[in-house]
């Protein structure tokens, strides 16, 4: 195949991703809806005047459930025709295919519904898919609309191996950033209306994820702004100099930490840590897509038209 | 670790009386974790104008623009070093306060970690059945079976009379330890690269050369402690420099692919010369000092003879480039040999000419079809007044006229043309196109010690995130055996291990135990 009919495959691949993914959401939100009524949750007092809460599960409802687990299997066939979008586009143009903001948002998204389906595979967080490939869609089709760049080489700062260390070391981190930070909307969501009251899995099980992928993300992240820096070292002969893009990632690290440590902090556990990663969440996007739309500076050239 | 309740009431009241104690609170205050992280989010947080405000150290011509902009405003700005942001007082200021609570808080932990370290496993609580975790059941097992099974599983073992204590997973607070000094040497080494480095900048013509000595420097930015006589005595020669750009048909026509520089390098006066094809993101390395490939242009070369019939100019010109898609750039060509009176001219540079109705535009970077279009002045250029001038502006000379009639756009000479002067003032002549380099020396001795700090950084965030602290005991007695085991990580799931643990314990599990 030519480049040119490899790039124009991959760009339909993009359009069949964003359609798969939206036909997944509505599988996945139908089973939120309908597979399993609220538990029901009565206090019996004991005979001894202790208080037992017992929660009964209501039968899950056939097929709503079904709907789910088709809802997956979509996602899976948008993910590959993610994976192959990519690929294709590599191919294409010979390089690492995340050279601009397109690419890039087109990995971070694949990166993201990755994360989400391999962790669903091994633990009971299907609900996830619906937030997930909502983002997934609004995300790819965001980049068709305002990003889109047309195949092509990339100026010569970009066209070194640090791109396939640096920045995907950024996007592997964004996506478990992007899955944590549906996992945090979700408990503040759920919280805001009580225990007992919603179709979400308990808070503490969405505490349980969002820290556990921020952790896995956080050292990538830490060696994405190093990888960063020692790139920076290569190119610019300096490796820190307060580039904005240099700021706002690691303001992004400084978040993550502060979370982290707030998690660690008696009495923060909960609400207000996860308040402070969804804070961490919102300056990981700014420097996505704000830093390169409002500011200058050398990083600035990963292009938006 | 978890902020304890006695830690934050030492925090919040001063203690004692005087002054001694107020010290004792102040530095209690400081080196909190809390603290800390106030610290650090105000350090995240002071940096966030720096990329809201151009910088003097990133871009100094925008903050020359800000200044033409709102010149009241730029005014109050620089007085709070919003232009410098990460060389003010109140940067700095925030910079020291966090290096000394890191110092404050990770002294004593590591005295405190070192004596752990060295603690064996407590000795084991009576009843094991209490535990968050335990199992009984019934086999004759020894008290040396027991450790040595726990051994296997790599915990540190002490046994007792009747009781077997295990504990695994300091190299969870190793592991934090290590990344806090990590910080710590990392903000060290950004310090100490800023004073005893240096940065220069300076432009080179295709054909000349440059030497390592402060005087051969545009712009020479060393820090605090550098002397002049300590750099690097390395020079070159800059014999080629390609440049090459995505040709038509495509939605980026003009974007440049490849620079390559070729460079004959003596790292040492007298050494051997070695040639160095210098390329973006491939720095000469002379003995750690840098020398990175930073941008390029146009130089055209002009023949200008005098009224007098005497040569008066002869050699490259380098431009500033006006376009940087087309590389349409703007020259200024001083003659002050030029009789009876001193010329001067504006040339307009064109690497691929095309003429559109009355006028000419580049339409490539590359120099398919080079042009200059050239304004001519006579006059007295003032160079022994002492005053200082730019070789790129004209505008400061009032004692310039210009030469016969100004067009907006003259017709431009192609390499060879020659432009008569009016009143028998000479002629320029344009007799070839060159090209510039722009260069950066740096030299920072920081770097290798802040990467490897960063190194050590990521791997103590690795351990300190992973690894989970975990105590199991056994008691052993009449036959009975009882487990119990506690995971000191709060929120890491110990149950699954602790299963396993037991069974391996437990000779009629039927579990063998490989490891
Ligand atoms: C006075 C200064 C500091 C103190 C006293 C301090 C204290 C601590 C303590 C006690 C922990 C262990 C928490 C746990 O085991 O769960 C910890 C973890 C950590 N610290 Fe700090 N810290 C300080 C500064 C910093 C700074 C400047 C950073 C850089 C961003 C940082 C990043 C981290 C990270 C990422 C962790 C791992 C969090 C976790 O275990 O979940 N700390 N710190």
């Amino acid at each position: 195949m030519t480049a040119d009919t490899l790039a124009t495959l991959s760009d339909q691949l993009i359009l069949a991703a964003i359609l798969l993914y939206l036909a997944a959401m509505v599988g996945y939100a139908l089973e939120l809806a309908f597979a399993t009524r609220p538990a029901q949750v009565r206090e019996l007092v004991a005979s001894d005047g202790s208080t037992i809460t017992e929660t009964q599960e209501a039968e899950p409802v056939a097929w709503a459930m079904r709907a789910g687990r088709i809802a997956v299997g979509l996602t899976w066939v948008g993910w590959a025709a993610n994976v192959t979008a990519t690929l294709t586009r590599g191919l294409a143009v010979e390089r690492w295919p995340w050279g601009n903001m397109y690419e890039f948002v087109v990995a971070m998204i694949l990166a993201a519904v990755t994360v989400y389906l391999f962790m669903q595979l091994r633990y009971p967080v299907r609900f996830l898919g619906a937030f997930v490939s909502v983002i997934a869609a609004v995300g790819l089709g965001f980049s068709v609309r305002v990003l889109y760049t047309q195949a092509g080489p990339v100026v010569p700062a970009l066209d070194s191996y640090w791109v396939a260390i640096h920045v995907t070391a950024a996007i592997a981190a964004s996506g478990l950033f992007t899955v944590g930070g549906v996992a945090a909307a979700l408990y503040l969501f759920r919280g805001s209306r009580g225990e007992g009251q919603s179709r979400l899995p308990a808070l503490a099980d969405l505490e349980r994820i969002a820290h556990r992928v921020i952790v896995i993300g956080f050292p990538i992240w830490t060696f994405a702004v190093i990888s960063g820096a020692l790139w920076a070292d290569k190119a610019w002969g300096r490796y820190w100099n307060w580039d904005p893009k240099e700021v706002w990632a690691f303001i992004t690290w400084v978040a993550y930490a502060a979370y982290l440590h707030a998690r660690a902090t008696a009495g923060w556990k909960g609400k207000a840590a996860l308040i402070v990663s969804l804070v961490a969440f919102g300056c990981l996007l700014f420097n996505l897509v704000g830093v390169n739309i409002f500011f200058g500076g050398l990083h600035s050239y990963a292009d938006v038209n | 670790m978890t902020l304890t309740d006695e830690e934050q009431k030492e925090v919040t009241k001063p203690v004692g009386l005087g002054v001694v104690g107020w010290l004792r609170w102040g530095w209690r205050t400081l080196t909190s974790m809390r603290t800390a992280l106030i610290l650090l989010f105000l350090f995240a947080l002071a940096s966030v104008p720096g990329s809201v405000f151009p910088q003097r150290n990133v871009d100094a011509s925008l903050v020359a623009r800000y200044y033409a902009n709102d010149p009241v405003k730029a005014e109050w700005l620089d007085r709070f070093w919003l232009f410098d942001v990460f060389h003010s007082p109140w940067f700095a200021a925030i910079y020291l306060l966090l290096f000394l609570s890191l110092v404050g808080c990770v002294l004593p932990r590591t005295l405190a970690h070192l004596k752990e370290i060295r603690r064996k496993p407590p000795a084991a609580p009576r009843n094991l059945l209490r535990l968050p975790h335990h199992d009984e059941f019934t086999a004759d097992l020894t008290i040396a079976e027991a450790a040595a099974t726990l051994k296997k599983r790599r915990f540190r073992v002490e046994t007792g009379p009747d009781w077997v204590a295990a504990e695994k997973g300091h190299l969870r607070e190793t592991g934090n330890l290590v990344f806090h000094v990590a910080l710590l040497v990392l903000l060290i080494a950004v310090g100490a690269g800023g004073l005893y480095g240096y940065k220069g900048n300076v432009l080179v013509v295709e054909g000349d050369g440059f030497a390592n000595t402060v005087a051969a420097y545009d712009r020479y930015v060393p820090g605090a402690s550098v002397s002049a006589e300590s750099l690097e005595p390395f020079s070159f020669k800059l014999t080629d420099f390609q440049a090459t750009y995505i040709g038509p048909g495509h939605e980026k026509v003009g974007q440049p692919l490849t620079f390559s520089a070729t460079l004959s390098v003596k790292d040492a006066p007298g050494a051997a010369e070695r040639v160095v094809d210098l390329r973006v993101n491939e720095p000469l390395d002379v003995n750690g000092t840098l020398t990175y490939l930073i941008g390029h242009g146009y130089a055209p070369v002009f023949k200008v003879t005098d009224g007098q019939g005497q040569v008066a100019y002869e050699g490259p010109v380098p431009c500033l480039t006006s376009n940087t898609s087309t590389y349409e750039s703007e020259c200024v060509i001083k003659v002050p040999d030029a009789r009876p009176q001193q010329l001067a001219f504006l040339g307009r540079f064109l690497p691929s000419t095309l003429p559109v109705g009355e006028e000419w535009i580049s339409v490539f970077p590359g120099a398919a079809n080079p042009t200059v279009q050239v304004w001519p002045f006579a006059g007295d250029l003032g160079l022994d007044s002492g005053e200082p001038q730019s070789v790129y502006d004209l505008s400061a000379h009032k004692n310039l006229k210009p030469l016969g009639t100004m067009t907006v756009q003259p017709r431009p000479l192609a390499v060879g043309e020659a432009l008569d002067l009016p009143g028998g003032a000479g002629k320029i002549e344009f007799t070839g196109v060159k090209e510039w380099i722009s260069l950066q020396t740096t030299y920072d001795p920081g770097r290798m010690p802040a990467l490897v700090a960063s190194i050590a950084a990521v791997l103590g965030l690795v351990f300190s995130l992973t690894i989970r602290r975990r105590r199991v005991w056994v008691r052993m007695k009449d036959g009975r055996v009882t487990v119990g085991g506690l995971s000191r990580t709060e929120g890491s799931n110990f149950t699954d291990e602790f299963a396993e643990i037991v069974a391996s314990l437990n000779p009629r599990s039927g579990v063998s135990d490989d490891r």
